[in-house]
């Protein structure tokens, strides 16, 4: 029988922390800077500089580290990583090693398999660490020389690293997309991964199903979209189970996927893997963290995002799909909320707020922060859907006129354009009466028990009334007139 | 003029203040000094005009009614601290002609109570070295004899103050290089506490021993420098948050009943019969002015110096790993790829002495050479700093010699490193405690080359090293002397 494989993934993603200055240096982090123009001579590592931490990074990895139940630590250490990159001003990076910041620490998120029905998972957290992050080394647009960009030279970097929890690109993939989204509720990270504020590398090792002991693993580096995460370990996978298959050993290297070629191809191995001579950095003193710091970090924490989605099932009935969906993101959770609340039936306000409007920001690209239909105008729509003040389809053109800014108020413009629907049985007998007689061979068709000419004679009289009319009732007075 | 130069600070603000010398005199007369003395090769980088317009403004500024205790007052700088207006080049070719953009911390307190900067003065290359024939620029000569070294790093600063090339210059300690140079130059060198002057714009040798310092004719200059060049820096990490004092305070400190710990570690067989007869003199003239010795032990200060060399140069293979080529600094002309560029770089930019630690500093980094050596040397130096606990328990000030020996010849231990090395066996332990440590002239030894003696004080108990200091300089006049010729 053929071996049945498993794969162990484990996940080390960089976060770029949304500090205003670098870690270790006033210099600002914002992206698309002139080359070198936000590197202070702290950031290029001039004669007799020296770095200070930045507390306001420290306050990031407490609220990650508190949002997955991790111990914040006491007192932990900077160590200087040293290597030699032309992009690495000082040749050594300030990093945590042997004392990280956050220790331990799960994270829960829904697995969507390929095949079969979405499941839970949790994945538990090794540490997370801070550190800085490097320069750019620009190869382009130079004949024979390279660029140095340092402006993301001391920009704050949280590496979170989890335990070889998951078992699947898809396991991974899920884990990656809370992290992202967890990280982006607390504020702490733009989730951009584009810009390379979110990086994903992957360790995925492979063993016979069963066995206890972990294959040799092979770290993945240069992913930077949950697509090609999720292409990169598979196609990781696939090749480690070939090679052993075929006779062969996985060597323990470093591989970047090449999104281009849906490829990975070797960049080191274990036998050049660098010395990085840690040892702590003798400019820095132990970062101490007291619990009032921690407390402090804890009283300004949204709620989180599991403890909201149990909230929002509990205090507006939603089932567990619509709850996850509605807390992607904090800013999503919080308008459907606000428009929740102000409505008088939230699943409704749910289906909206994940069908029209989650369509027209997918449709428009743009984030819920810039929705032009603020939350109090989509309950007001649902409330006159709910009342019967307006039918759905009149509901949508309404919301078409929100979006597009014809209308800034639901109300006035249903009043201004005479959108009520029309409830008055009388006035739709009449006007059921009026189809009728002018459809003969179409009353005739469903006589002989053509249901589809019934369709058609309720489009007729919905068309009559410029689809004002409540089409509960005219099906209903149709249904019984034809039965007459 | 040569009065006016061998003059106290003290009595140059007097000068001063009285409007008896202005502040471009005093100028002239040091800069005339120095042009007369280049054979010294104290200084690497003099420009006149800058130290001139600094002293305009210091002239203005009096004339404006501002009296600041050193306002108009010249000084130098060691070529460690970076300053925007000289080279600054830690007397190594990997910074030939490097012009910082920003002045080093000590400089810019300095300049702000209005002294005057005279130059750059040489030293070892990035502070390494105990005779100043590690610098890339040349030897030091030492005044006192022309065929001795002056000490090292801070040679170039010994030299010029012992020269009365400048009546103060800052220095550097981070095993002995205020003290050593002090001691052979024959003058007052003091390495604060380590955390109380800002490490801001020192050229880094081993961050966690590196303290800015002053070389001075007498401990009183000292004391009046240190009030405006010592204090909290956020700039520096390490720097200790205290409020700011008054090191003159205890310069009147009355000796009787002070208890001076001799440390019989320090006077052990290596120590020359003719430094231990001027040291035990000296602690004979404490004993005069009131002072009681109490025998102190330092067990493991013996052990100072190969710790030191391990803790040393691992943070230095790390610190100089910044100079690549690539920012700034010396970039080899002739490459191949980046790494080749590095690689060049380094090898034509370092002289031996630094490369010597940098490759000393990564094998005691290395996997699987850490814990035997890194980390145990962290741990031993943790017991050194113990052992002066419990000596400061009972006694206020530790005694001894600076050095075993006099100022030695030129190439005498250049061609045996470990032996230059052990020059440093009586200054090492306080760096690696971090407690503050001074060199004070006692006599002359051999060859009439002068002797130090050592005080070394509790952390931040510098007013009272000072003090202890002072009034021996008060009863006696070894500070006094000037080698014949300056």
């Amino acid at each position: 029988m053929k071996t049945q494989w498993e794969a162990v993934i484990g996940l080390e993603t960089h976060a770029q922390l949304m500090t205003a200055s670098k870690i270790f240096s006033p210099a600002s982090t914002a992206f698309g800077g002139l080359p070198n123009t936000q590197a202070s001579v702290i950031d290029l590592a001039l004669p007799g500089v020296l770095p200070v931490l930045n507390r306001g990074a420290v306050d990031c990895a407490i609220r990650l580290g508190l949002a997955v139940g991790a111990t914040i630590a006491e007192r932990s250490v900077f160590a200087r990583k040293n290597y030699f990159y032309p992009d690495l001003p000082k040749g050594y990076q300030i990093s945590q090693y042997e004392l990280p910041v956050v220790v331990g620490g799960t994270l829960s998120c829904l697995v969507t398999p390929k095949s079969g029905e979405p499941y839970p998972k949790t994945v538990h957290l090794t540490r997370a660490h801070l550190e800085e992050d490097a320069g750019k080394s620009l190869h382009e647009n130079y004949r024979d020389q390279s660029g140095i960009d340092l402006n993301r030279a001391g920009t704050p970097l949280l590496e979170i690293v989890s335990e070889p929890d998951m078992r699947s690109s898809a396991e991974a993939v899920a884990y990656a997309r809370a992290l992202h989204a967890l990280v982006m509720w607390l504020g702490i990270c733009d989730g951009n991964m584009q810009e390379g504020s979110f990086r994903c590398d992957a360790n995925v090792s492979v063993r016979p199903s069963g066995e206890s002991r972990l294959g040799t693993r092979v770290e993945i580096k240069n992913v930077n979209s949950f697509r090609f995460l999720q292409l990169a370990i598979e196609h990781e996978i696939q090749r480690q189970i070939e090679l052993i298959e075929d006779g062969g050993k996985v060597v323990q290297e470093t591989r970047l996927y090449d999104a281009n070629a849906d490829q990975t191809r070797s960049m080191r191995s274990k036998e050049d893997a660098m010395d990085y001579r840690y040892f702590p950095d003798p400019d820095l003193l132990p970062l101490q963290i007291p619990g009032d710091w921690i407390e402090r970090v804890r009283a300004s924490l949204p709620e989180l995002p599991e403890a909201m989605r149990a909230r929002l099932a509990r205090d507006y009935g939603l089932n567990a799909y619509d709850a996850a969906v509605l807390t992607s993101s904090r800013a999503l959770a919080q308008y459907f909320e606000a428009a929740a609340r102000a409505a008088p039936d939230a699943k409704m306000v749910a289906n909206w707020v994940s069908g029209e409007v989650a369509a027209a920001l997918n449709n428009e690209a743009i984030a819920i922060e810039q929705c032009p239909v603020p939350a109090a105008q989509l309950a007001a729509l649902v409330t006159r859907i709910a009342d019967g003040t307006i039918n759905q389809k009149t509901a949508r053109d309404v919301f078409g006129a929100l979006w597009t800014g014809k209308a800034s108020s639901v109300d006035a413009h249903i009043e201004a354009n005479g959108l009520r629907q029309i409830s008055d049985t009388g006035a739709i007998e009449a006007v059921i009466d009026q189809v009728l007689a002018a459809n003969a061979s179409m009353v005739a068709e469903f006589k002989t028990g053509r249901e589809k000419a019934f369709n058609a004679l309720v489009g007729q009289a919905m068309k009559a009334t410029r689809g004002k009319a409540n089409p509960a009732q005219v099906n209903e007075i149709l249904r019984r007139k034809l039965a007459s | 003029m040569t009065e006016l130069a061998h003059s106290s600070l003290a009595h140059l603000a007097r000068l001063l203040d009285q409007g008896k010398v202005s502040s471009v005199e005093l100028a002239r007369i040091f800069l005339t000094r120095i042009e007369q003395h280049r054979n010294l090769n104290a200084f690497l980088d003099v420009r006149p005009e800058v130290t001139l317009a600094q002293a305009r403004e210091a002239d203005a500024r009096r004339s404006r009614g501002e009296h600041g205790a050193l306002l108009g007052l010249p000084i130098a700088h060691k070529d460690i601290f970076v300053t925007r207006e000289w080279a600054s080049t830690a007397g190594s070719r990997m910074l030939a002609g490097y012009m910082s953009p920003f002045d080093a911390s000590v400089v810019e307190r300095l300049a702000a109570s209005g002294m005057v900067c005279l130059g750059k003065l040489n030293c070892d290359e990035f502070a390494m070295g105990s005779s100043n024939e590690n610098s890339a620029y040349g030897n030091v000569l030492n005044p006192w004899d022309h065929g001795a070294v002056p000490g090292g790093s801070s040679g170039g600063s010994a030299a010029a103050v012992a020269a009365r090339l400048a009546p103060v210059a800052t220095a550097t300690d981070t095993g002995g290089s205020i003290r050593e140079p002090a001691a052979f130059s024959g003058i007052t060198g003091v390495k604060p506490t380590y955390g109380r002057p800002s490490r801001w714009g020192m050229i880094a040798f081993a961050s966690s021993l590196d303290t800015a310092g002053l070389l001075t004719s007498s401990a009183e200059d000292c004391a009046l420098v240190f009030n405006a060049m010592l204090g909290f820096d956020a700039r520096d990490s390490t720097s200790v948050e205290r409020p700011d004092e008054d090191y003159t305070r205890d310069l009147n400190i009355d000796l009787r009943g002070l208890r001076i710990g001799v440390p019989t570690e320090f006077f052990a067989q290596d120590l020359q019969p003719d430094v231990e007869t001027a040291v035990r003199a000296a602690l004979a003239d404490y004993q005069k002015l009131g002072a009681r010795l109490v025998e102190v032990s330092l067990p493991n200060a013996a052990l100072g110096i190969p710790v030191y060399y391990v803790v040393a140069p691992a943070e230095a293979s790390s610190n100089l790993s910044r100079f690549d080529g690539v920012r700034y600094g010396h970039r080899a002309r002739q490459f191949g790829d980046l790494t080749d560029m590095i690689k060049k770089s380094r090898a034509e930019g370092f002289g031996p002495e630094p490369k010597r630690r940098i490759l000393v500093g990564t094998y005691v980094l290395s996997h699987g050479y850490y814990d035997a050596y890194y980390l145990k040397a962290s741990r031993v130096r943790r017991l050194i700093a113990e052992d002066f606990q419990r000596a400061f328990a009972q006694c206020d000030v530790i005694a001894g010699p600076v050095t075993s020996t006099v100022a030695f010849g030129f190439g005498e231990k250049a061609t045996d490193p470990v032996s230059m090395y052990l020059a440093d066996l009586f200054t090492v332990p306080a760096s690696l405690a971090g407690v503050p440590a001074l060199s004070l002239p006692c006599g002359l030894g051999a060859k009439g080359r002068p002797v130090g003696l050592q005080l070394m004080a509790n952390h931040f108990d510098e007013a009272r090293l000072l003090g202890v200091a002072h009034r021996y300089q008060m009863a006696t006049d070894w500070h006094r002397r000037v080698p014949a010729g300056y």
